[in-house]
């Protein structure tokens, strides 16, 4: 596939995935992703609807759960017990980033 | 081809029982892997943890593997001379192919990959790397240029690492710890499986000036003490130019002064903002002349900043 075919996205709150397209992408399946929804792993932003729809950074998520699985031969309630630790990790490291760059730095 | 210790890599004892060399990976495992791990050598040394336990977790690689015979690490070695029949193709080359790539080769025979392999789609590999850039290159969008090493099949099938140099261009929008995905810039589908993906890990290199906070950034606004009490227009640095920001006067020492609208672009359009926190400074060695003007003013003042303290220990806190 050459340059001009490809699409650059920022995996963020702004894009959204399908159930069936986080499966392609990750790595697991779609009963493994329901599995991890119901551990409350990753939420989709429409929770109620039955065509979930997950914003892009539950990505990210995902595959760091399809590796975890992997590498540690996890069950899915362990994996989505570990995922949520991590993205608690990651939201308090984002706070205390946020934190420090708020911090004023001795002036020289 | 050079030799890798495997039992050495995790550990373990060369007559390893297979539960004590699953153990061995675990511990290994959760120390290094990249998701739990906070050692930058982590990815390298769990991927070094894994290949040594994909071989020796499974009987059939392991005893193969023991037919290689023992070598010191990194040294060059040929296996026995029968070896190359397990790929079904006794004069096969083992030169440049690296031992992992070769126990891969071994399982991914029976899957489709290696010689005669069979017509499976086989999505490409996703590839995942960290680009390091400035906070200007943040802001306006850029070029980057990241070398991996990639596995790529061969024309008979074996897998191999390959040097490859991608170019990517990073649209406006980034931030710390922001991943972008390139669609289809990963490894070729087999068979009419879909290329894999490349994902980017953007880390902004620290700027002298600047700190960021998702697509906000903070910068330290020194101001002379009767530039903080008596308001002053002051020029600041953006990443898109100097501005003029008014100080209002009485202006406290950590009050955040926000300059709307001048921090990273996000992707979703729009941009952050920039928030200069007040810092009041004094000049390291003030003259003859400043010295008189704050004892005249010491004299002459009824400021006490430190009033709260009486009135907080007369309330017995």
């Amino acid at each position: 596939m050459g340059t001009d075919q490809t699409e650059a996205v920022w995996l963020t709150e702004d894009h959204e995935f399908s159930l069936a397209e986080l499966a392609a992408l990750s790595g697991l399946s779609e009963a493994e992703l329901r599995e991890l929804v119901d551990y409350g792993a990753v939420t989709p932003i429409n929770p109620d609807s039955p065509s979930w729809v997950f914003s892009g950074a539950c990505l990210l998520t995902v595959r760091t759960a399809c590796r975890l699985r992997i590498s540690f031969e996890l069950e899915p309630d362990g994996v989505a017990l570990m995922v949520s630790l991590l993205n608690r990790i990651h939201e308090l490291e984002a706070q205390v980033g946020s934190l420090r760059a708020q911090l004023p730095h001795p002036v020289r | 081809m050079k030799y890798k210790d495997y039992y050495r890599i995790l550990g373990v004892e060369r007559s390893a029982g297979a539960a004590d060399i699953k153990k061995a990976y675990r511990k290994l495992a959760h120390k290094y892997h990249p998701d739990v791990s906070k050692d930058p050598e982590g990815e390298d040394k769990f991927k070094e943890v894994a290949e040594a336990y994909e071989t020796l977790g499974n009987p059939e690689k392991r005893a193969a593997y023991d037919q290689l015979g023992r070598f010191q690490p990194g040294q060059e070695f040929q296996p026995p001379p029968d070896w190359g029949k397990r790929f079904g193709d006794s004069q096969f080359s083992f030169e440049d192919v690296d031992l992992a790539d070769l126990f891969a080769g071994l399982s991914a025979g029976r899957h489709g990959a290696g010689p005669g392999r069979g017509q499976f789609r086989m999505p490409g590999q996703d590839y995942e790397v960290t680009a390091h850039i400035s906070l200007a290159q943040a802001y306006r969008g850029t070029e980057v240029e990241l070398n991996l090493t990639v596995p790529e099949f061969d024309a008979k099938g074996f897998l191999h690492n390959v040097p490859r140099t991608f170019k990517v261009r990073i649209p406006k929008g980034a931030t710390d710890g922001q991943r972008l995905r390139l669609t289809g810039r990963g490894g070729k589908g087999l068979n009419g499986g879909r290329d894999g993906d490349l994902y980017l890990n953007i880390a902004l290199h620290p700027h002298p000036l600047f700190r960021v906070s998702g697509h906000d950034l903070y910068l330290d606004l020194p101001l002379a003490p009767w530039e903080a009490v008596l308001g002053a227009t002051v020029e600041v640095p953006t990443l898109a130019g100097p501005v003029s920001l008014k100080v209002p006067p009485n202006t406290r020492a950590g009050q955040q002064l926000r300059l709307s609208r001048r921090g990273l672009p996000k992707p979703s359009g729009g941009e952050g903002d920039l928030f200069a926190i007040a810092q009041i400074v004094v000049p390291a060695a003030p003259s003859e002349r400043e010295q008189t003007l704050f004892k005249q003013l010491a004299e002459s003042s009824t400021f006490n900043p430190r009033g709260h303290f009486q009135q907080e220990v007369k309330n017995g806190n």
